[in-house]
């Protein structure tokens, strides 16, 4: 397969008009998502109330809702379609099904939505119980999750029938990174499929009066650790095979990468105690054990930097560059498409150390719940995850709507890129700063008992209302690119830039393809980690719950 | 499968970097006894006073022994219950000497609660059907918050006490 030659064929106005409807939801969402964000940074700077009655909490629910579950699962769905089709092709009738699967999720995301938009919902997006919602909000849930398993099987299913028609070869890496991704998810996804499915729409309804709480928290976060690294593969999709290709090098190694994303996925799943490590009623021990294995991704993740870097270099070093750190000037810094995953990269160093602070058993005591864990995610997931998207949809989007990233508009996408870095690092270094000195997190304004304390607190949340506001003004500057790539930009071709194997390549080994050995280890680590404190926490049960609604404003 | 020898080196650092630390954080935890919070006790949220700990008049700060203290709470949608004081009000401050060891006992009646004393490590989920119990030694003289860090419904925020430290 010639892959320039490929990179540069538009796909057939049919498919390109799947992979675009993910899109469209993608930036509604960033829209309102972001919207919701800057009033809950206004409102805890203590210096604006809320209009019309509304509820913090509702939209701090639509916030986390939107961002974290719609937003990226429909951005990662549009864009591993795409990579399925550009590299193993899709079928009508694979096609068919994935509109299946998109109208799926989008009526799901408009039940919950709703629910949650009339008070029904003020749950956030973690849902614990007893807090109970309206039953519609959970049912929108499980759609989602289940529209996107269609998705899951269609991937499958188009990797399936390419393998059949190329015996022996290789798979092309992208398409194996997005069958690794999706395996993940819907082993993940189970987890809370099942507490969806079996605890809470029955209870909500009625039909079954109690609740186990600790069983569904523990089935929440056993998709809730996986759900980050589900955010994050795609953006390693784009710097191991995409952004070679737009610094002009090669791939550093295919193996390699292939082994990072199978690491990933092994050590992604059998560790989500490590978000329940001040909880009662779990065995420190295995909390321990689980927290090992969540340290495991040290490995995969110092594979991908060294990787990274070492493009970068060879790269430099081929263009002529022979000065020790020549290369690196040489980067292409002007063109947007490298440019905002680089600082999604940079991010990642800041983002993955206070990750391992975190998950490390003792000193998660002093941030736990505090507003330093959601300055965390806010530089890994707001920042490495959704500059990596952006920067994928400069030349996605254009690429399906059959336009070009002009001149101007890379110009404002940097700047964009730069607006973005200004206002997070604001926004989360003032975040852990606050943590750091105990101010929780998911609160509204709030002077509780008065006190020096309370009064530090206070001036970290007036900067991280500036800070939100200044990604607000980058937020309104992305849908502007996003509506000028999809309906006014020039017509023309953008490059779906994937890179290619050097000519010398080592061949890959084939048992990094045994879809069996992998899968099995995935459940075996799942299986050793989970299941004798599963039973426990089921035989040390307390009575079960039965639903709250008035907590929540709800009558 | 090959890896270049920068590679190699890098990775090696790594691994290598990363077994010390969880040797230090597994020591830490099973030899010098700093697990988090991971009380195995149950008990009927619905009839929490059924426990000895959390009947009304053991409710709130009791001296055990000489710099000894415990700490008896009950959690609900928006309040801590610190029992009451000589006058029969709700106390909500709690006063210890600086450099006592304070054990703090709490379940919650309905809905999970977070329980910080904020800026310590005295951090815990207060979940419905089980006791959370931490013990601290109060080093720093001040003042500081408890605040309920997770969410509980709409009066979160109102969730509030103080523990003083003289």
């Amino acid at each position: 397969m010639d892959g320039t030659e490929n990179n540069l064929r538009l796909f057939p106005k049919k498919d390109a008009r799947l992979y675009m409807s993910f899109m469209y939801v993608t930036f509604v969402s960033l829209l309102v998502g972001g919207l919701m964000g800057l009033l809950q940074t206004f409102v805890r700077s203590g210096k604006f109330t809320l209009p019309f009655n509304i509820n913090y909490y509702t939209i701090l629910t639509v916030h986390g809702v939107i961002l974290g579950l719609v937003l990226t699962t429909f951005f990662i769905i549009g864009f591993q379609f795409a990579l399925m089709g550009k590299t193993v092709g899709i079928s009508d009738k694979q096609r068919n099904v994935g509109w299946i699967s998109f109208w799926m999720m989008l009526v799901g995301t408009v039940m919950a939505a709703v629910t949650i938009l009339v008070g029904q919902a003020n749950v956030l997006y973690t849902f614990y119980a007893p807090l109970a919602a309206h039953p519609a909000f959970y049912i929108g849930l499980a759609l989602v999750i289940v529209g996107s398993w269609i998705s899951a099987f269609t991937n499958f299913r188009q990797l399936y029938v390419w393998k059949k028609a190329h015996k022996g070869e290789k798979s092309p890496l992208l398409a194996f990174m997005v069958i690794i991704n999706m395996l993940m998810w819907v082993i993940a996804s189970l987890g809370v499929a099942v507490s969806v499915v079996i605890q809470f729409i029955p209870w909500s309804l009625g039909f079954t009066e109690t609740i186990n709480v600790l069983v569904s928290r523990t089935l929440f976060w056993y998709f809730g650790h996986p759900l980050v690294y589900f955010w994050l593969l795609p953006a390693y999709m784009a710097w191991y095979a995409i952004i070679p290709k737009i610094i002009g090098g090669k791939l550093f190694s295919d193996s390699l990468a292939r082994l990072a994303f199978i690491l990933l996925l092994l050590f992604s799943i059998p560790v989500g105690f490590h978000h329940q490590l001040t909880e009662p009623g779990i065995d420190p021990t295995w909390k321990f054990i689980q927290v090992v294995l969540t340290m495991m991704v040290v490995v995969p993740s110092l594979m991908t930097a060294f990787s990274i870097f070492a493009t970068f270099e060879i790269t430099g070093r081929k263009k002529g560059f022979s000065s020790l750190f020549g290369w690196f000037k040489k980067l292409p810094w002007g063109d947007v498409r490298f440019f905002a995953p680089f600082v999604g990269m940079v991010a990642f160093i800041p983002g993955g150390i206070g990750g391992i602070i975190n998950a490390s058993h003792q000193m998660n005591a002093l941030v736990h719940n505090t507003i330093w864990v959601t300055g965390h995610f806010h530089l890994t997931v707001a920042t490495t995850v959704i500059l990596t998207y952006f920067g994928i949809a400069y030349w996605l989007v254009p690429h399906l709507t059959g336009r070009r990233l002009t001149k101007q508009l890379n110009k404002l996408g940097i700047i964009q890129t730069i607006i973005w870095t200004v206002g997070m690092t604001i926004m989360s270094t003032a975040m852990h700063i606050q943590g750091l000195l105990g101010g929780p997190r998911r609160s509204a304004y709030s002077e509780y008992a008065g006190g020096t304390q309370v009064d530090t607190w206070i001036g970290y949340q007036l900067a991280q209302a500036i800070g939100g506001t200044i990604l607000f003004i980058g937020i309104l500057l992305m849908t502007y690119i996003f509506i000028k790539l999809t309906f006014f930009a020039p017509r023309g071709v953008e490059e779906f830039p994937i890179a290619a194997e050097d000519e010398d390549a080592q061949v890959t080994p084939k048992i990094l393809e045994n879809w069996y050995l992998w899968i099995g280890i995935t459940i075996a680590l799942i299986a050793f980690a989970y299941t004798i404190p599963m039973i426990d926490i089921i035989k040390h049960s307390p009575p079960g719950s039965i639903p709250f609604k008035w907590p929540i404003g709800r009558m | 499968m090959h890896l270049h020898k920068y590679e190699k080196v890098w990775l090696t650092f790594g691994m290598a970097s990363l077994v010390i630390f969880l040797l230090v954080i597994g020591f830490a935890a099973f030899w010098k006894g700093t697990h988090p919070q991971s009380h195995l006790e149950t008990i009927d949220q619905n009839n929490v006073e059924a426990h000895d700990s959390f009947k009304p008049e053991n409710l709130g700060l009791t001296e055990v022994a000489d710099g000894k203290y415990k700490v008896n709470m009950v959690a609900s949608a928006f309040n801590y219950d610190f029992g009451v004081d000589k006058d029969e009000k709700p106390v909500k401050t709690i006063r210890v000497p600086q450099g006592s060891t304070v054990l703090f006992t709490i379940t919650s009646k309905d809905v999970v609660h977070g329980f910080q004393v904020a800026g310590t490590n005295v951090n815990m989920m207060v979940e419905p059907g089980h006791i959370s119990r931490y013990e601290a030694v109060m080093k720093n003289k001040g003042e500081f918050t408890i605040v309920c860090n997770e969410y509980c419904g709409i009066g979160h925020h109102q969730m509030f006490g103080k523990v003083e430290v003289y």
